[in-house]
Parts: C-alpha cells; sequence; structure tokens
C-alpha cells in the first residue's frame, strides 16, 4: 500500500527519460543542430526547405486523407458490427441463421488483430492486384487473360487500397475495444429497455449505448488515428509511391545515403507530429459538432425496426472477413510454393522447401519474440495495475499530462524519435543489452496495455472490493481475492494485445537491440525489402500465429476458469 | 539545396586552409597508418581475432545471400574461430545511422556494427564523416589477388578513390531482363528502349530513385544520351553545366514515361518488387544489377523458366560492392578475417556458382593457381546468363554528385 505512489512515478521516469531524449532527437536536427552531421548552429532554415519541398503538399494531403478516412470508415464499420455482434443483439436474434453467421463474423474478426500490418498488407496486395489472385480466378474461369488487365489497384493515387488495408486491421481492433467496455455501461440493460419501449435493436443501441460506450473508446481511437497517420509498412506496401504519404517520405529521407537528409527527415517528423495533433483536434471537434447535431435525434422518440441494417451489417463483416482470411491464405499458399507465376491460380510447384530452409532461423527467433514478449507484457501490467490501483486507492486520477505522456510513443513517428533514444542509449552503455530492448518494447506494449486494461479496471463497480474490504481483507488480498479474478478476462486480453503489440515491433527492435537480437519481425521485415513472397509467407504466417495463440488462451481461459459463472464472461 | 548546410558552404579562404589540413593531415595519416601496417601483421592479426564475434549488418533481403553469408560463417569459424553474425537489415541506412548514433553519443569503441556490405554513396557518405575505420585493406593477404586493372572500380568506388577504406567482394553489371516466351526482339540500345516501349506500351518500367536500380537506370541513360559522357567521372561544376549535360535524358525520360507501366504514374518500390513484377507478367523487360541473378532466381523458382538477360550494344554500367569496418568496431581484427575470406578463390568461387548466388568474383583468374583457374572455369555459366565475350563493355559509375542531383531532378519532375 505504501509503494502505491511509487507505480506512477516509476512509469513515468520509464517514459519521461527515453521520450525527452526522442524528441529532442527529432526537435534538435530540425531546428539544425546535429553536430556531427556538421549542424552547429540553431535556425529554421531547415523547415523552409521542407516546406518548399517539390512532393511535400500532395504527401500532406495524402497522409490526411488516408489517416482519416481509414480510421472513419473503421470505427463506422466497428459500431455497426457491434450493434449486430454483441451478445445484446445475438440473444434477442429470432433468426437463426442470421445470428450463426454473426457468430461466424465475430469469432473470425477478432483474431485478425494479430496478424501484424505488414503481413496483412502484402497479402492484401497479392489478392487485389492486377496480376493478383483475385484476377488470377476471375481470368482462368472467364476471360482467359494472357497478360494481367492494365487497372490500377494497389498503389493507387489516392491512397484507396492503403484505407482498404487500414480497414481490415483496425476495424477489428476498435471492435473488439466496443465489445469489451460493453458490459461496463450495462449494454444489455439499457437495450432491454429500449426494446421495451418499442425500439429496435440498432436504434437502442445507437440512441442508448453508443453514447455511454464512445467516451470509454476514444482514446483506442485516437491511438487508431495517429497510427494510421504515421503508419510506415502498410503505406509502402499498399500506398502510392509518387509521392507517397509523409511517412514514407520521412523514411526516404533517413535512408538517403546523403546524411545530410537527416536534417529534413526531423523536421519532417516534426511536422507529422503536429499533423498529427491536428487531426486529434480536428476529430474532436467534429465530435462535438456531430453531437451537437444529433442531439435532437437521440431524444425524438422515432421508433422503429430495420433489418436491411442487420443485412448491411451482415454482409459488411463478411466481405471483411473474407478479404482478410484470403489475404493470409494467399500469403499461407505462397510459403509453400516454389513456382508460382501469372497465371497459375495456384502454385505451379508446391515445396516444403521454403520452411525447411528456415527451420533453425525459425527455432531461434521465436524464443527470442516470446521470451521478449512475455517479459514486456509481465512488467506492464505489473506497473499498470499498480498505477491502476494507486489512482483507486489514493482517488488520485492519473492526470491529463501523464496519460498523454504514456500515449505520446504511439504518436510520434517511431523512425526518428528512435534515434534520439539510440544516442541516450549510447550514451549510458546500454545499447544491445536485453534490458535496453525490452524497455523499448514496454514503450510501445504499455500504452496499449494501459488502453485496453485502464476502463474496465476503472468501472468495476466498486462495491465488489467495499466489501472485501468490509470483511477486513487487506487491499493487496482484495486485488488478488476479488479485483483480478472479476478482472481476469480484461486483463487476459490486454496482455494479449501487449504481446502482439510486442512482436510486430521492428524499428525498436533494430534499434534498441543494436541488431543483436533477432525477432520473427525483423526476419519478415528484412524479407520483406526482398519481395519473396515466399519467405515474406512463412514469417508472416508466423508472425501472425504467436499472437493469435495469446489471443485464443486471452479467451479460452476466462471461459474454462468461469464455466460455472456465465455472467462473468 | 546543399547551401543550408554550412559545412557545405565554406568560403574560398576556408577551403584554402581545409585543403592545408588535409594535405597535413592525410600526410600524418599516411605515416601512422604505414606503421600499423607493419604492426599489424597478419599472424598478429589472425591472434586478436580468435574468439571475436562479428556482427556484419547486411541487406537480408535474399534467401541465397543469407545462406552464402551463414555459410561464410561456418568456414571462418572452422578456420579462424571466428563468430560470425549476420545483422539481416531492410536497409544499409539502418546501420549508417546507428554508427551515427554511436558517434554522437561518443562511443569511440566496441561499436555494434563490426563489418558493413556497403558501396558508392553509402561508402562516400560514412567516409566523408569519419565512420570508417581503415586504411585496412593492405593488411589483408588475398587482397593482392584482386584484378585490379581489369576491375578498376575495385578501386573507384562511384569514381571516389577506395583508399584501403573497404575491401572489395564482389562485381555488379547492370542488365536488362525479359520473358522470351513474351518478348522476340530486344533493344539494343537506349533510344531503342524507346522504340520498343512505343510497340508495347506499359510493358516497361524501372523502380523509383531511391532504388539504387532506378537511380542506375537514369545514369545509363544519361551516358548513351549525353554528348560527352566523360564529364560524368567527375563531379558537378555547376547547375549550368547539370541542365545542359542532363537536358538530353529529360527529353527522353517525358517521351518514355507516358508509355512505361501505368503510364509512369507509379513506380515499382524496389528492384525485388520490380522482379515480383515480372514473374506476374505485369512487365515483358525489368532491370538487374547481376548478370548472373536471373539464372539463379529461376533457379530457385523466384522467376519463370522462360526469363533471359541481355545488355546494350555500347556497354552497361559496372561496379563493385565492397565491405567496410566502422570505426569504432570492437572486433576489426575479426571483421578482417571476414572480409579477407571474401576475397579467398574459394570464398569467390562458391558465391559466383549460380545455384548458390551467381554473383560475379572480383579476383583476378590469372593470379590463381592452375587448379583453382580450372576449378573457375568449370563453374556452371546458368541458363539465362550471357557469356563474359557477350556482356558488352563496361561503363564506370558516374560520380555520386552526378547520382544526388539526377535523383533530386527526377524526383522534382516526376516524383509528385
Amino acid at each position: 500500500m505504501r509503494l502505491l505512489p511509487a507505480f506512477p512515478f516509476l512509469t513515468q521516469l520509464l517514459f519521461l527519460l527515453p521520450i525527452a531524449a526522442g524528441l529532442f532527437g527529432v526537435l534538435l536536427p530540425a531546428l539544425g543542430y546535429l553536430p556531427d552531421l556538421g549542424g552547429d548552429k540553431f535556425h529554421f532554415e531547415v523547415f523552409r526547405q521542407l516546406l518548399e519541398h517539390p512532393a511535400l503538399p500532395h504527401a500532406v494531403w495524402l497522409t490526411l486523407f488516408s489517416g482519416i478516412a481509414a480510421t472513419f470508415i473503421s470505427l463506422s464499420l466497428a459500431i455497426f458490427l457491434a450493434t449486430m455482434l454483441s451478445r445484446t443483439s445475438l440473444s434477442g436474434n429470432k433468426n437463426n441463421r442470421m445470428a450463426s453467421l454473426f457468430v461466424i463474423v465475430r469469432r473470425g474478426l477478432i483474431p485478425l488483430i494479430a496478424v501484424p500490418h505488414a503481413a496483412m498488407a502484402l497479402g492484401l496486395a497479392f489478392l487485389v492486384a492486377p496480376s493478383g489472385w483475385l484476377v488470377r480466378w476471375f481470368s482462368f474461369l472467364l476471360m482467359g487473360w494472357e497478360t494481367p488487365p492494365e487497372w490500377v489497384t494497389v498503389q493507387d493515387p489516392f491512397g484507396l487500397s492503403l484505407i482498404l488495408g487500414l480497414v481490415l486491421k483496425e476495424t477489428p481492433y476498435l471492435l473488439l475495444m466496443i465489445l469489451a467496455a460493453l458490459p461496463q455501461i450495462r449494454a444489455q440493460e439499457y437495450i432491454r429497455i429500449g426494446q421495451s419501449l418499442g425500439y429496435g435493436n440498432l436504434r437502442s443501441w445507437l440512441k442508448l449505448v453508443l453514447p455511454q460506450v464512445y467516451p470509454l473508446i476514444r482514446l483506442p481511437v485516437f491511438a487508431v488515428l495517429a497510427f494510421s497517420l504515421s503508419v510506415v509498412d502498410v503505406a509502402l506496401i499498399l500506398g502510392p509511391s509518387t509521392p507517397p504519404t509523409l511517412s514514407v517520405l520521412i523514411l526516404r529521407w533517413i535512408d538517403n545515403p546523403d546524411l545530410s537528409f537527416r536534417f529534413l527527415a526531423s523536421a519532417g517528423a516534426v511536422l507529422l507530429l503536429l499533423l498529427t495533433l491536428g487531426a486529434l483536434l480536428f476529430w474532436r471537434v467534429s465530435e462535438w459538432l456531430l453531437l451537437q447535431k444529433w442531439r435532437n435525434w437521440l431524444s425524438n422518440g422515432k421508433r422503429g425496426n430495420r433489418n436491411e441494417a442487420q443485412k448491411l451489417a451482415a454482409l459488411s463483416g463478411l466481405l471483411l472477413l473474407g478479404t482478410a482470411f484470403l489475404s493470409v491464405l494467399g500469403l499461407a499458399f505462397w510459403s509453400l510454393s516454389l513456382r508460382w507465376p501469372y497465371p497459375y491460380v495456384l502454385p505451379q510447384r508446391w515445396t516444403s522447401r521454403n520452411w525447411e530452409r528456415h527451420w533453425t532461423s525459425i527455432q531461434e527467433t521465436s524464443f527470442t519474440t516470446l521470451e521478449l514478449g512475455v517479459i514486456a507484457v509481465l512488467i506492464a501490467l505489473i506497473l499498470v495495475v499498480g498505477c491502476l490501483e494507486n489512482e483507486q486507492w489514493r482517488r488520485v486520477s492519473f492526470s491529463f499530462r501523464s496519460q498523454w505522456l504514456l500515449y505520446l510513443p504511439l504518436l510520434i513517428p517511431q523512425a526518428t524519435f528512435l534515434l534520439g533514444i539510440q544516442i541516450l542509449a549510447v550514451r549510458l552503455e546500454m545499447d544491445g543489452t536485453f534490458l535496453l530492448l525490452v524497455w523499448s518494447h514496454l514503450l510501445f506494449v504499455l500504452p496499449y496495455i494501459f488502453l485496453t486494461l485502464a476502463d474496465p479496471w476503472r468501472n468495476l463497480d466498486t462495491r465488489f472490493p467495499q466489501i472485501g474490504q468490509c470483511l477486513g481483507a487487506s487491499p493487496l488480498r482484495v486485488l488478488f481475492r476479488i479485483k483480478l479474478p472479476l478482472l481476469l478476462k480484461p486483463l487476459l486480453v490486454a496482455a494479449a494485445v501487449g504481446f502482439a503489440v510486442s512482436v510486430s515491433q521492428y524499428l525498436p527492435t533494430l534499434f534498441a537491440g543494436g541488431g543483436r537480437f533477432a525477432t520473427l519481425t525483423t526476419e519478415a521485415v528484412s524479407y520483406a525489402a526482398g519481395a519473396d513472397r515466399r519467405v515474406i509467407g512463412v514469417y508472416g504466417f508466423l508472425q501472425a500465429l504467436f499472437p493469435w495463440i495469446a489471443l485464443l488462451l486471452a479467451l479460452a481461459i476466462p471461459r474454462w476458469r468461469f464455466r460455472n459463472r456465465a455472467t462473468l464472461l | 539545396m546543399n547551401n543550408i548546410f554550412n559545412y557545405n558552404s565554406a568560403t574560398e579562404s576556408e577551403s584554402m586552409s581545409k585543403t592545408l589540413n588535409f594535405i597535413i593531415f592525410t600526410t600524418l595519416f599516411l605515416l601512422l597508418s604505414s606503421f600499423s601496417v607493419s604492426a599489424n601483421s597478419w599472424e598478429d592479426i589472425s591472434k586478436k581475432a580468435k574468439g571475436q564475434t562479428v556482427y556484419w549488418n547486411a541487406w537480408g533481403g535474399s534467401e541465397e545471400i543469407n545462406s552464402y553469408i551463414s555459410w561464410v560463417g561456418t568456414r571462418v569459424k572452422e578456420d579462424y574461430g571466428v563468430t560470425l553474425k549476420h545483422v539481416k537489415l531492410a536497409s544499409t541506412a539502418d546501420a549508417v545511422s546507428r554508427v551515427l548514433a554511436e558517434k554522437a553519443a561518443g562511443r569511440t569503441t566496441n561499436g555494434s556494427v563490426d563489418l558493413i556490405w556497403i558501396n558508392g554513396e553509402n561508402f562516400a557518405k560514412m567516409k566523408e564523416n569519419g565512420l570508417l575505420f581503415g586504411p585496412f585493406t593492405d593488411n589483408l593477404p588475398n587482397f593482392k589477388l584482386v584484378d585490379f586493372s581489369g576491375k578498376p572500380t575495385t578501386l573507384l568506388d562511384f569514381n571516389l578513390p577506395v583508399e584501403g577504406y573497404e575491401a572489395p567482394w564482389g562485381m555488379a553489371k547492370f542488365n536488362f531482363v525479359f520473358d522470351s516466351a513474351r518478348v522476340s526482339e530486344t533493344p539494343k540500345s537506349i533510344p531503342e528502349l524507346l522504340q520498343w516501349s512505343k510497340r508495347h506500351p506499359g510493358r516497361f518500367t524501372y523502380p523509383h530513385v531511391t532504388d539504387f536500380l532506378g537511380s542506375t537506370f537514369i545514369m545509363q541513360a544519361l551516358i548513351e544520351l549525353t554528348a560527352n559522357p566523360e564529364v560524368l567521372n567527375r563531379s558537378v561544376k555547376s547547375e549550368v553545366e547539370f541542365s545542359k549535360v542532363t537536358a538530353p535524358l529529360w527529353s527522353y525520360l517525358n517521351q518514355l514515361h507516358p508509355l512505361l507501366w501505368r503510364s509512369g504514374n507509379s513506380f515499382p518500390s524496389s528492384s525485388s518488387v520490380q522482379q515480383q513484377m515480372l514473374n506476374d507478367s505485369e512487365l515483358d523487360i525489368a532491370l538487374s544489377f547481376n548478370p548472373s541473378a536471373t539464372s539463379a532466381a529461376i533457379a530457385n523458382g523466384s522467376l519463370t523458366e522462360s526469363a533471359r538477360t541481355f545488355v546494350l550494344k555500347k556497354g552497361t554500367i559496372g561496379n563493385t560492392h565492397f565491405v567496410g569496418i566502422p570505426f569504432n568496431s570492437g572486433s576489426s581484427e575479426g571483421a578482417m578475417i571476414v572480409a579477407n575470406f571474401l576475397m579467398s578463390p574459394e570464398a569467390q568461387m562458391e558465391k559466383q556458382n549460380p545455384d548458390i548466388w551467381g554473383d560475379s568474383t572480383v579476383l583476378s583468374i590469372t593470379k590463381l593457381s592452375a587448379q583453382q583457374q580450372q576449378k573457375f572455369k568449370a563453374l556452371p555459366l546458368g541458363v539465362a546468363t550471357l557469356p563474359p565475350e557477350k556482356l558488352g563493355p563496361t561503363q564506370p559509375n558516374p560520380h555520386p554528385d552526378w547520382k544526388n542531383q539526377l535523383s533530386t531532378e527526377w524526383q522534382r519532375r516526376y516524383g509528385q
């Protein structure tokens, strides 16, 4: 109990140091200061140069458009699906075929969170390319095209395929966040009330549940928005190249052998940060405006039930699921192919060679991935639970400011931010150590765990711990005997999400690990540079498999543990 | 573009004193390094290297290259007791940036990179910023076997003197790849390529200039189109010179781009992606920087069996790729062992085999023993590889200065 205040302090220290280092590492070069490259004076010349860069206006437009559109579509789809997929709707659904369809969509969508963005993007690229899987089947069954059609699908100039790729990944994440938040606001009871007053399922949901659930998922939505604006790997694979999004432009500048481009890259990173903050503000203002507009609608008393909405939700859910499933399946087929040129719909020659050849490397990298993920998740869980407990027992809420601090790593473009951390690590003689590697993963794992766990924790009925206390239990005992068991499911889901985040880290692993630690993701990304779908298939599949298993466990354990306590599920 | 960085905009008096400094420094350095060479006999180096671990940062995008590197690891472990770890990079810049961060933080020993696969501008920039250890190649016994006269790019990397700061380990030569099932006649020159594209719109493209093969293609076109290609071997003198020399290139590209894949509105992000597009039949002609790579790709299944290669009548750009040792490597002896082994006849032969990798040797065959010469000659050529006499003349890579400015200008014209 006395140690509790140490948790937020420790967490903040853990974050403050690298973030300050990271921010300085971006800001100073952006202002022209990087002595090792000959910049020893502060000036705004770099920003002027950035703003005059011919590719910039379009890149900024593209970044904002694709990021905001992807977030908006993902959120709308997630809400739409949630209205149909939440248990509340299922129990009230008389149409059995529809109900079982929804169960399939629900069971299928959630594991998609585990598939790494890059793997999904590569799979999608193969699926929808003009020479891709869909066209090959179409050509095989109907047209017999000798050469692929000259369509512009992947890497289209408007970034539509990029948006689709992001939506495939973010919709399941937001859906999971919504479904996890529903029990806290007792959505089921509201729906029943709504229904008994003659509102249809969808209307009850939108009028009664959504206004309560949205504040709970606002932070995840912000995280999705920030991620979509600064994503690199998906934009590289699916986004246009002339010009690309701002994040890819920054990466090109960092990758430029002319080291003086680091100045421009840093300024670009600062601009991206400002854009992200601007987009978040824009989003928040739009929320408020929408609320003003719809306030009347919420209480206008109009009833009605529309079944088309249900069908539409089922259709969009199935489409989403099908696209994602085929993307992953395509990669799996590639991992088993030796030769697969156009127009073959299936590999021309099959082989197990891709798997055999990498078996030793798979074993080593899998172990490192697992070790790193488990340790990072455990530390993060302890810190997050400590902070949340501190907040509850001492009735101080984690301040707005420190919460933003926590989310900063998710808002700042990784590549430039990590350069500053790297310099700090070298100064502390910590670079290339396992400790630093875990630390760098924590920067990204911890916010996601906090994001996933904070609301269920805060919304746990306070009467449970109160009863425990009244019966004379110490806070620690209350934590272990009442809170943790009650919150087992969100705890495990948070752990699984954190694990998935750890597995997917590429740049932090490379920068902090000093190249000393190879994980499935460092392997996968370096092979992605070679564009060999067969090897990418192997590593992409494994990259998805681990978090998938973690998530399945997170869902199965509570089910087993609470097999006699159905309402806890 | 460059003038904001004050170290580039030195006034004349400054540059005078810089030149003077440079002379004094170089003299001192040569004196010192001649000491170090005598002090570091090969036996000393081998002794120190034993038990060291060498972290070799190298592009990891190719299975073939990765398994070759892991074979090198087994061999140097057997012969010298050096442990080699391949740090697989998606981009060489990641490693350069790590060395830079270490220098910024004052880490002068025990750096995280011991050996780095580089050439061209990465080398120029690392050398310019004092990020490289050396000169060291004179310490390596196998360095003598390199074909300096027949392969001058082993000493001049993109026209920049290597001066012992990186050791050559492979040769590259620009060539075209085509699918013989769909293409019957291949162009013999850059203008003919335009004619071909007019007959087959949308079936050719080149990677974005941020990829080395994309920039090599525009340099290749420039060499053939400009009136006086010799000027490309030195740095760009003035903006006027640049626009005069490159004018024919831009008018060529303006005609070519509407005929490219997606009308030149989009470019493949890398040469690997472009190869995949050839396999996907989205293209009929693609580019390569290794004459045997196509045979190797057919053998391993990543290219269709009907893929073949061709070169241009007047010749194509060739260069050498190297390994360098960062200034702060804690295992520089081990790194030198690896660099030396890479230049050994055994390692070079293994590498040139198209079933393994198919990367051409840097060695002069005539300097080898009769038995080794025999073995080199017995290596299979590969189904799509042109024999040496059909590969045409080799043109030097233009000075990095040209490449940088070409790439900037290209992005200004076509990158938006």
